[in-house]
């Protein structure tokens, strides 16, 4: 965070991109004006479509396929990028501009090596030899604290962590020395326990190296930590731009404070008393994918009351999906049972009658792929009211109204609309709206908000608290993000490795003492404060436990 | 995995002589009217039948036949009475000569003009060599053929028209005498493994990986031989081994053009002579070269995959 006014490195003046679909240019970027010097970090934040990659790339003076620079000047130290020749720029990319990308999974190529990757870009360019760059990737490997730096690197990337693979991508951007690193959301794929040592990578090396850098987020708590200067973009144009502490402290405009008052959101209402038999109740489960393999989940056992939220949390990995699973017949456990208001459920789905099928409803993540792109909204919604309550002709299309309203969508407007025609946020009102069809008394919502941006995911909660009110419906809410845990569960498990670790009323979770991995889940969680990050990392290297930097 | 290919595959060829067996048997007329002519009396049409066991009904014939060839035995040709075995041996490799070399050529050039199309697509060039090549696959073989007996034979002198090798044939001489057929078959099969070449590399363009090649400064070339083209594989390599499936199977008609004694020209012979068990051998061959074919390539696709190469 230190103060950095070296010479001016990246100047754009007026920067328009402009991008093809449904055979008409749309323009991107309008008009965007930015400056960056030596050492500086920038943070460019905003919602999706608000053209914040757009412009990081642009400062390598690359448009992704299907778009063009059509307006403004970049200049990077002293060059002009826009009418630079396409050979000529290939020689700045990856040696004195590089690029870290959000999906370090996506983005290395499956087919080689993580050390020969980064070996690549030094010899393309002329740095050196394929063993200087073998040994410096090994000193840096070691520098950001991968484990095993002289071996890691001959690893394929499949093979290697998605924090570690992160990692590995910030050394790669850096093995020619850049004097600009442009960051594209590098750790909205990562839990946030991973996240943080990312983060802690990303800016020791930045100082380390005195690198400029763009890092893009839509994570407000992360650019605070990252950034000596943000910047909030929407549609395409600049909406303010401040010092990180001056910005988080004061912002100007309504749009940035709006941004800044998304984590004010808090379920109202206490949750109605327990009643005495739990409407679900899993006991003692513990599950496997295959025959002869680690459990899965082990021993998992735990209830939720009609009318209750209860939160789900943990890692990737940690089973949370897979006690959903279990819980809708999906996955038939080898050990253990589920229970539906105190009556015994099938372990198999198959077994299951149309009325236990139909009172648990699943919402998913991706609400692109869990609806059938070639269906119209009608049929969507439309087909668990023929196939579990047997609605056709008027009365369906009477409850279909009913619900597009619940869902607050004109059902005019979007009843014979195909999903590729609706927003994100939209398309997951739809699929809410198709596990109320069923008319269940339990959902299982899947990390329902995490692809969503954050006015829009706030927008579902409070939809979703809302119908539990109207309709007195339970809720697992399966999720990795804590700020939605505690906006809006009665009850938090927190899992780990197949396991529950912790459970309980949500402000006995969240109030210490805690379990040590709940501590470590709490604590990773970034907080708007800009010293937050070099607090929680004293604090870590004073307990000698678990360095976020370290291992 | 491989133990459930291998059996599915077992599993086809199965499948694949019932069906060769009762296509076979629905073919018109047989082999005793066949070999005595329209003179032939009732009885001694019959008394033939008999001898050859043509009377018995189906499940019986197909039941000794099937154990027949389990024992490495096609049975005797009707036609002649010689050992199927031994009639087939020498065609089939004439046949396989023909598709190896025609393989050399089309296989290493598709992918050339592949690579070189993905590289510069949406030029000229690219366009050229799609026009290029969808025309002489959508020329019938034969025309084809007879285009380049016109000209490369007749007209110019450069090779022979006729491939009439024997088993004697020095190898020389028979690359000589093949040339034209094998040019044929390349012009059939070059434009569909080049095309699957050329659409695989692009649609793997879009990925993040190779956009992180492009923002890393790697030149174009290099783009598509080293980080698309690895990944590409297990679609080329299906494509390319469907041609070498056709290469070996789908000949017939150029075998027949240019009168080169392989495995198809047996076939149309022995259909016109109404000698079953040999059209039955054949067929099972090209089957089951079909089917080992398929099952390397599937072995193929997993050896390309760095997942399944290189596990956790």
């Amino acid at each position: 965070m230190s103060e950095s006014q070296g010479e001016l490195l990246l100047e754009m003046k007026g920067l328009r991109i402009e991008g093809y679909s449904d055979e008409q240019w749309h323009q991107i970027v309008k008009g965007v004006d930015l400056t960056l010097h030596r050492g500086e970090v920038l943070g460019l934040i905003g919602e999706s479509g608000a053209g914040k990659s757009t412009i990081g790339i642009a400062a390598m003076g690359y448009a992704k396929p299907g778009c063009r620079i059509n307006g403004g000047t970049i200049k990077f130290d002293g060059m002009e990028l826009t009418t630079m020749s396409e050979s000529k720029k290939r020689k700045l990319r990856g040696a004195r501009i590089a690029y870290v990308a959000q999906s370090a999974a996506a983005s290395f190529n499956p087919a080689h090596k993580l050390i020969d990757q980064f070996a690549e870009t030094v010899v393309e360019h002329g740095k050196g030899s394929r063993e200087q760059a073998y040994a410096d990737a090994k000193e840096l490997y070691a520098r950001i604290k991968m484990p095993d730096p002289d071996r890691i690197g001959f690893r394929y990337p499949h093979q290697v962590s998605g924090g570690q693979l992160q990692r590995a991508m910030t050394a790669m951007a850096l093995s020619c020395r850049p004097d600009l690193i442009i960051f594209d959301e590098p750790t909205t794929a990562l839990d946030v326990t991973t996240q943080i040592e990312v983060l802690v990578t990303i800016r020791d090396i930045v100082e380390q190296f005195n690198t400029a850098a763009i890092y893009i987020t839509h994570d407000l708590a992360v650019v605070a930590q990252m950034a000596d200067r943000i910047m909030v973009l929407r549609y395409g144009e600049t909406v303010e731009e401040a010092d990180t502490r001056k910005m988080l402290s004061a912002p100007e405009k309504d749009y940035t404070k709006s941004l800044w008052a998304v984590r004010s959101f808090r379920k109202e209402d206490e949750a109605p008393a327990a009643e005495p038999t739990p409407l679900v109740k899993v006991e003692n489960v513990t599950a496997t994918y295959a025959r002869g393999l680690v459990p899965v989940l082990r021993g998992v056992d735990f209830e939720i009351h009609r009318g209750h939220t209860v939160a789900v949390v943990g890692e990737s990995g940690s089973g949370k999906s897979t006690t959903a699973r279990v819980i809708t017949g999906l996955l038939p456990p080898q050990e253990g049972k589920v229970y539906y208001d105190g009556q015994e459920l099938p372990a198999d789905y198959h077994k299951r009658c149309k009325d236990q099928l139909r009172q648990a409803q699943m919402i998913y993540q991706m609400a692109d792929t869990a609806v059938n792109p070639r269906h119209r909204i009608r049929d969507i919604i439309g087909r668990p009211l023929s196939f579990y309550l047997g609605m056709e002709g008027d009365a369906r299309e009477r409850r279909l109204r009913e619900l597009m309203e619940m869902i607050e969508l004109q059902p005019d407007q979007f009843l014979d609309r195909l999903p590729g025609e609706l927003s994100g946020g939209q398309k997951q009102r739809i699929c809410i709206a198709r596990a109320l069809a069923a008319e269940p008394t339990f959902i299982i919502c899947d990390e329902v908000t995490s692809a969503l941006d954050q006015l829009v995911a706030e927008g579902i909660l409070r939809l979703l608290d809302h119908l539990q009110r109207d309709l007195n419906l339970a809720y697992m809410f399966i999720t990795h993000d804590l700020a939605t845990v505690r906006a809006i569960a009665d009850e938090v498990i927190v899992m780990l490795q197949g396991q529950i670790v912790e459970q309980g009323p949500k402000d006995d979770i969240f109030t210490p003492p805690h379990h040590e991995y709940t501590d470590l889940l709490l604590s990773s969680v970034p907080e708007m404060d800009p010293d937050w990050m070099d607090r929680v990392v004293n604090e870590r290297r004073e307990k000698g436990g678990l360095g976020a930097a370290g291992n | 995995m491989l133990i459930q290919r291998l059996s599915l595959g077992l599993l086809t060829l199965f499948v694949v002589s019932v069906i060769i067996f009762l296509a076979v048997g629905m073919l018109p007329g047989d082999a005793a009217q066949a070999m005595l002519g329209q003179a032939a009396t009732e009885e001694t049409v019959a008394a033939l039948r008999a001898r050859m066991g043509l009377d018995q009904p189906a499940p019986v014939r197909y039941f000794h036949w099937l154990m027949g060839i389990l024992q490495g035995d096609f049975g005797q040709s009707i036609a002649n009475g010689r050992e199927i075995s031994e009639l087939i041996g020498g065609r089939f490799a004439n046949t396989i000569f023909l598709a190896v070399f025609a393989a050399v050529i089309s296989v290493p050039l598709a992918l050339l003009l592949g690579i070189l199309a993905a590289l510069y697509r949406n030029s000229i060039y690219d366009r050229t060599v799609n026009v290029v090549t969808l025309s002489s696959i959508s020329t019938p073989e034969f025309f084809v053929a007879y285009i380049l007996i016109l000209f490369i034979s007749v007209q110019w002198g450069l090779f022979p028209s006729l491939a009439n090798v024997g088993p004697t044939t020095p190898f020389l001489e028979r690359l000589d005498k093949t040339f034209l057929p094998a040019l044929t078959l390349t012009l059939v099969v070059v434009a569909h493994m080049m095309r699957m070449t050329r659409a695989a590399i692009i649609n793997l363009l879009a990925s993040p990986y190779i956009e992180m090649a492009n923002l890393k400064g790697i030149s174009k070339r290099k783009i598509i031989t080293h980080h698309a083209l690895p990944n590409a594989w297990a679609p080329i390599i299906n494509v390319i081994v469907l041609n070498l499936a056709y290469l070996i199977v789908g000949v017939v008609v150029v075998e027949v053009v240019f009168v080169y004694p392989g495995l198809g020209q047996l076939l149309v012979d022995s259909v016109q002579r109404r000698d079953l068990p040999v059209v039955q051998a054949c067929c099972l061959i090209f089957a089951a070269t079909y089917v080992l074919l398929n099952l390397t390539a599937d072995i193929l696709s997993i050896l390309t995959n760095p997942r399944l190469l290189h596990p956790k």
